[in-house]
């Protein structure tokens, strides 16, 4: 099947079920037949209170709003009407789709008038015949919303498997074919029925939505699957504790399936991993009809907890708790539901919305702040925590606005990553960090030019400017902006960081560019308290302003001292291999081979986790860090949401990966390596690597990777591999979808895990090209912890990294790969690839081949590799930053 | 006309019109002339209701269509923004709802006519312009009461089928929803204009243009661009766009959104700037095209032309903008 439509709904703003997504939840408080007290108020025409109901549900996270007026002392077409205009009113209700449910059609209809976005109607089904079921349908269409059909037909409601697959297909065809409506406007119910009533009859009902909902999903295409859960814990009314176990198993195994939305009430939930093993065996045992006993057992069970609070009643307990402590606890364990409703308590005790800000929300966010130090928290849960405190900082907002008029302000950080990158994991980290500490954080993306940054910080007149970068060029980008800043006659704190960024560099090279201060944050952790002692504090800038000063007389001081071998030397001190007795590999493969649509599932078998929990700053190698004392659970819960993620991503293929390899015959001369055409044997390409100039103990050469290759006069002829992989085709769309919802955990992991799928494809190429396209390895088997531990013969370095730095060779590779048309991937002015997930390099077949590091390299040897390059010596100095043993 | 105009959709950028209004006040009407010997008797004062020109002044309404095809305009906008029942009200003439469409189309499709017959290399069309009418279906115009409704969304429904009868009937190609406030009035004209389509079994390709109202990026019913989008992208459209209150400038941010999301092609006609002081749009041609320009180059756009403020003088520099450039290509048909 092509790729799956998404479901698009809309109130004020845009709803878009995909099946990343996982699971859309719809709010059911507003329905008289579900809500004793929602009937009552709207018999007594209680209708604030009542839209107070709608008001908690979206708020509470409810992504839809179900509306039923079906009662039969009410006028239920005017209880509609009036409710949905004045729900129209509440900006903060009506931002989500309205579901309008009722079996009266009269009701349905007035309904789909009063909505101007793109609704659901609950429900039509083939109950009174084809003619009225199209009638319905194709008004639906007109009045633009979607449907839930009913799996209910002339003779009844569907009990089996069969019976519910043969409605729903037939409705499904007559919907697509005889109505023309959208496949993936259409949500089947194909009913929840009770289990373990005691009658053989209904053992199979879970199943057989299960089964039902996975037949939908895969013979009706973009079709949904919605339903009402807690029907199925029916015969356990009153004992909570079962009836929370049943809802989460029954969810998790019928999301499994496919379900896509349903009706579910969250106090009535419990989280899967927290049912007790015996208590989730048995709930199995019933809603997967495992034995023929099961419901006894589970009768038995519940007689033994009958009567106990459940663990939900038990975990509210907080609520009954002081706001400030139910402030920090919602912050502490990440809780939205009452984030609002506390705030606005503390709120009514202050006089002002920033001293709630900085009175008892600081007070929890330093809780979770302390906590994160402390390693007691981990960076997932703090997103998490942030997820809170913005909420809460957005409902104070207002007020703050009207507050801003008497003058106090929240401080505002700028972010970017600068011009020519396009990496943003750790920024984006920080700007959750600094957000949820109440700083106001504009993001101003990536590949950010000065002159953009520069009228967004006048604009907002920002209290600092974080830079972030990863790439090499970045480096004197961020000086660049450093020096237009101080032509703007700016002074600001600037704020530094990313991988290559590093304190003597900040000291070194930006720091004098600029009058206002200039600190490295070397991680999220210390944004904090870095911002919060900058901001506003003259003596701390004077005193960081001074640290600098020191910092970078001393390694100016020192630099005189280091010294280099002269590049002729080191040129002399080649790694001399025995060429005479070294056959090269006759590669199978002779040219360029280009892999399209590359199965996920292959890839993800080759990930390396352990960068993966590095990313998320957890420090520990894979698997062990899964049995770590201290972050051994958070680990886990990551991996699992990691991988849940994941299986996603490859059932909707919303990711695709890409790869380009080439091998050539090359002729190498020094560190010079000319790339030649199988047929003609004319040069194609010419690449240059450098050299490392460091004192080396006797026996031990200057290394440089030409080194690997056989040289063209030793009479052989060597080859060299080249290649270009991406696996983050598409990520845009799942990265915006979940920066919508204001979710940045699930942002940042899926970059996270786009990275590692990236990383793990190009382990798979590499192995593909050992065993099969040079084919010098064809014997080769290894498990993924020994190709991790790079046990195979052969390396795959990459521009960029040690023992090849400069990025500007990618230019040179991807022109001989034709890469960028081949795999989709760009590379940026400063030679950053886009797709993030990308990787490119070279593959060197020698087994004497190891990875290592250029290091300092002198003037002599850049004015010799710009010479190669054909660069003037500044370029080459821009590129080689980091490596140059003496200043510019 | 349909497949014709898909087509050339997919080749080349078309021009809308300019302003109508604008045009007539340069002709400085009275009463009698808005009256006409027609309505020389009628009981309420009709100056300023332009859509009745097209009765009592038609060759004032012909010669403005003429000027803006002179000017390079490929597609029309027929003198019927208020041409409806709802808001023909205020002056007492909703009777001639009807009569007022057909003379309009009629007018604007013999000056097109003129114009393809002399260049049949560019055929020139006939939009039949469908305005919000003056009342909101999803907002109370009373503070105090939420809840109520000064229209209904049946109300808005016959009038407009009523008036995209008259517009078909007259001879527009194309029916035009335009300066969408609310996109519940929207979706009134949406669902009118179909059961027109099934009564006569005759269908005209639709554009639909919303509003957005200010910096907020909202429409006046609060919902997002996006939001606005999803909520017409049940009828097959022709296009989807945005026009009125805002400038080139300040609708780009909005128009990306259109041009990442729409399932159909792009329109765009932005107000000759922000009104000034004295509530006049002063932005110049050049200044206004370069603005404009920013768009094709972003290949944001398949139409283009001005709303409110805007003349054949900036039509005809935005067309020469827009002749340099490739439209925006629909990747993939969503529907």
């Amino acid at each position: 099947m092509s790729e799956i439509k998404p479901l698009i709904l809309s109130g004020l703003e845009p709803l878009v079920v995909t099946p990343e997504a996982n699971f859309v939840n719809i709010g059911e408080r507003t329905n008289v037949t579900g809500s004793r007290k929602f009937l009552r108020l709207i018999k007594e025409e209680r209708y604030d209170e009542a839209l107070e109901i709608a008001r908690e549900q979206v708020a509470g996270g409810a992504q839809i709003i179900d509306v039923n007026m079906d009662e039969g002392m009410i006028d239920g077409k005017k209880a509609m009407v009036t409710f949905l205009n004045l729900l129209a009113a509440e900006p903060d209700i009506a931002r989500v789709p309205v579901m309008i449910d009722s079996s009266k059609w009269e009701i349905i209809e007035a309904g789909l008038k009063c909505l101007q976005g793109k609704g659901v109607v609950n429900s039509i089904s083939l109950k009174e015949g084809e003619e009225e079921f199209k009638r319905q349908a194709r008004l639906i269409k007109r009045y633009g919303a979607a449907v839930v059909v009913m799996a209910f037909d002339e003779q009844g409601q569907a009990d089996t498997f069969e019976r519910r697959i043969e409605i729903c297909e037939r409705a499904y065809r007559i919907l697509t074919r005889e109505v023309d409506f959208p496949p993936q406007d259409i949500i089947f119910d194909p009913n929840i029925f009770p289990v373990a009533t005691g009658m053989p009859e209904h053992n199979l009902n879970a199943i057989n939505f299960f089964r039902a909902t996975e037949w939908i999903k895969q013979n009706l295409p973009h079709a949904k699957v919605s339903g009402g859960v807690s029907n199925v814990s029916f015969s356990f009314r009153g004992n909570n504790v079962i009836r929370e176990a049943i809802h989460a198993a029954f969810l998790y195994h019928a999301i499994r399936h496919g379900m896509d939305m349903g009706i579910v009430n969250p106090t009535l939930l419990e989280v899967y991993d927290e049912i007790p093993a015996d208590l989730l065996e048995l709930v199995e045992d019933v809603l997967l009809n495992r034995r023929a006993d099961a419901t006894e057992r589970l009768m038995a069970y519940a007689e033994t907890v009958k009567g106990h609070k459940t663990t939900k009643k038990a975990d509210l307990e907080w609520r009954s708790w002081p706001y400030e402590k139910r402030l920090s606890h919602a912050l502490v364990k990440g809780i939205l539901d009452y984030i609002e409703e506390d705030t606005e308590e503390a709120r009514q005790h202050y006089d002002t919305a920033l001293e709630v800000i900085e009175g008892p929300l600081m007070a929890g966010m330093n809780e979770v702040g302390e906590l994160f130090g402390a390693g007691k928290m981990f960076l997932p849960q703090v997103v998490k925590s942030a997820r809170v405190m913005k909420k809460a900082v957005a409902y104070l907002l207002p007020y703050l606005e009207a507050e801003k008029q008497e003058g106090n302000t929240r401080a505002r950080i700028l972010m970017a990553t600068v011009k020519g990158d396009v990496h943003d994991i750790g920024k984006n980290i920080v700007g959750v960090v600094l957000g949820c500490n109440s700083y106001e954080v504009i993001d101003l993306g990536v590949m950010v030019p000065a002159d953009k940054i520069i009228a967004a910080a006048k604009e907002h007149q920002v209290d600092a400017i974080g830079l972030s970068g990863l790439i090499t060029p970045s480096l004197d980008e961020m000086v660049h902006v450093a020096k237009e800043l101080e032509h703007e006659g700016m002074n600001v704190p600037l704020l530094i960081g990313g991988a290559t960024t590093s304190k003597i560099h900040t000291a070194v090279k930006i720091d004098p560019c600029y009058s206002g201060s200039v600190v490295h944050v070397h991680d999220a952790s210390m944004s904090v308290p870095v911002v919060s002692n900058l901001v506003g504090n003259e003596q701390e800038a004077v005193r960081v302003k001074q640290e600098y000063a020191d910092l970078r007389e001393n390694y100016l001081a020192r630099q005189q001292a280091k010294e280099l071998l002269p590049f002729e030397e080191a040129r002399a001190n080649k790694l001399q291999l025995d060429w005479q007795a070294y056959e090269p590999p006759q590669p199978a493969l002779q040219g360029i081979k280009v892999f399209d649509d590359i199965s996920l599932e292959e890839i993800s078998r080759y990930i390396d986790w352990s960068p993966f929990f590095s990313a998320w700053m957890i420090k520990g190698k894979y698997p062990a860090v899964l049995d770590d004392a201290t972050v051994g659970a958070e680990a886990r819960k990551l991996l699992d949401d990691a991988r849940q993620m994941l299986a996603g991503i490859i059932a909707n293929r919303t990711l695709q990966a890409r790869a380009v390899v080439g091998i050539y015959p090359v002729a190498a001369a020094g560190e010079d390596v000319q790339v030649l055409d199988w047929d003609s044997g004319k040069q194609l390409a010419a690449f240059r690597f450098l050299r490392q100039q460091t004192r080396k103990a006797a026996g031990r050469a200057n290394l440089c990777l030409a080194d690997y290759l056989a040289p063209a006069d030793s009479g052989k002829t060597d080859y060299l591999g080249f290649f270009a992989v991406t696996a983050g085709l598409g990520i845009e769309q799942l990265i915006e979808h979940y920066e919508q919802q204001d979710d940045d955990y699930h942002a940042i992991m899926v970059k996270a895990l786009a990275d590692r799928l990236a990383e793990a494809l190009a382990e798979m190429m590499h192995a593909r090209v050992r065993q099969e396209l040079w084919g010098y390895a064809k014997e080769e088997k290894l498990s993924n912890e020994d190709l991790i531990a790079e046990k195979y013969r052969g390396i795959r370095p990459a521009p960029g990294y040690p023992a090849c730095p400069d990025h500007s060779e990618k230019k040179v590779l991807f022109e001989l790969l034709d890469a960028e048309r081949h795999t989709g991937i760009s590379l940026t002015e400063s030679c950053a690839m886009y797709p993030t997930a990308s990787v490119s390099g070279f593959y060197f077949a020698h087994p004497e081949a190891r990875y290592f590091g250029i290091g300092k390299i002198g003037r002599d040897q850049v004015e010799a590799y710009a010479a190669a390059k054909k660069m003037t010596i500044a370029e080459a100095e821009k590129w080689l930053r980091p490596q140059l043993n003496y200043n510019t | 006309m349909s497949n014709q105009l898909q087509e050339i959709l997919q080749e080349r950028i078309l021009v809308l019109d300019g302003a109508m209004g604008t045009l007539i006040q340069r002709h400085n009407l009275n009463e009698e002339d808005f009256r006409g010997t027609l309505l020389a008797d009628h009981r309420q004062p009709l100056k300023g209701n332009n859509d009745l020109l097209s009765l009592t002044q038609p060759e004032i309404i012909k010669e403005i269509h003429r000027t803006y095809f002179a000017a390079g305009a490929d597609i029309a906008e027929t003198n019927t923004f208020n041409a409806n029942a709802i808001s023909q009200a205020d002056y007492g003439t909703q009777h001639l709802v009807y009569e007022m469409n057909v003379a309009a189309a009629r007018l604007a499709r013999e000056a097109a006519d003129e114009f393809t017959a002399r260049e049949p290399d560019k055929p020139r069309f006939v939009a039949g312009s469908m305005g919000p009418t003056n009342r909101t279906a999803s907002l109370s115009p009373d503070v105090n009461n939420p809840g109520y409704r000064a229209v209904t969304f049946d109300e808005l429904k016959e009038a407009y089928k009523e008036q995209a009868r008259g517009l078909a009937d007259g001879g527009a190609d194309i029916l035009l929803v335009e300066t969408v406030f609310d996109t519940l009035n929207a979706k009134a004209a949406l669902f009118g204009i179909q059961e027109l389509f099934d009564e006569t079994g005759r269908q005209l390709p639709i554009m639909v243009s919303g509003t957005i109202t200010d910096a907020s990026g909202r429409t006046l019913s609060g919902q997002t661009t996006q939001a606005f989008l999803v909520s017409i992208s049940h009828v097959n459209l022709l296009s989807v766009g945005l026009n009125c209150a805002l400038g080139a400038d300040q609708l780009r941010p909005y128009l990306q959104v259109l041009g990442k999301e729409s399932p159909f092609p792009v329109s765009a006609h932005p107000n000759a700037g922000l009104p000034n002081e004295f509530g006049e749009y002063d932005q110049t041609p050049e200044l206004m095209a370069a603005q404009i320009e920013e768009y094709l180059k972003e290949g944001l756009v398949n139409i283009v032309g001005g709303c409110c403020g805007t003349t054949p003088e900036h039509i005809k520099v935005i067309a020469a903008v827009a002749a340099r450039y490739q439209p925006r290509k629909l990747e993939k048909q969503q529907a």
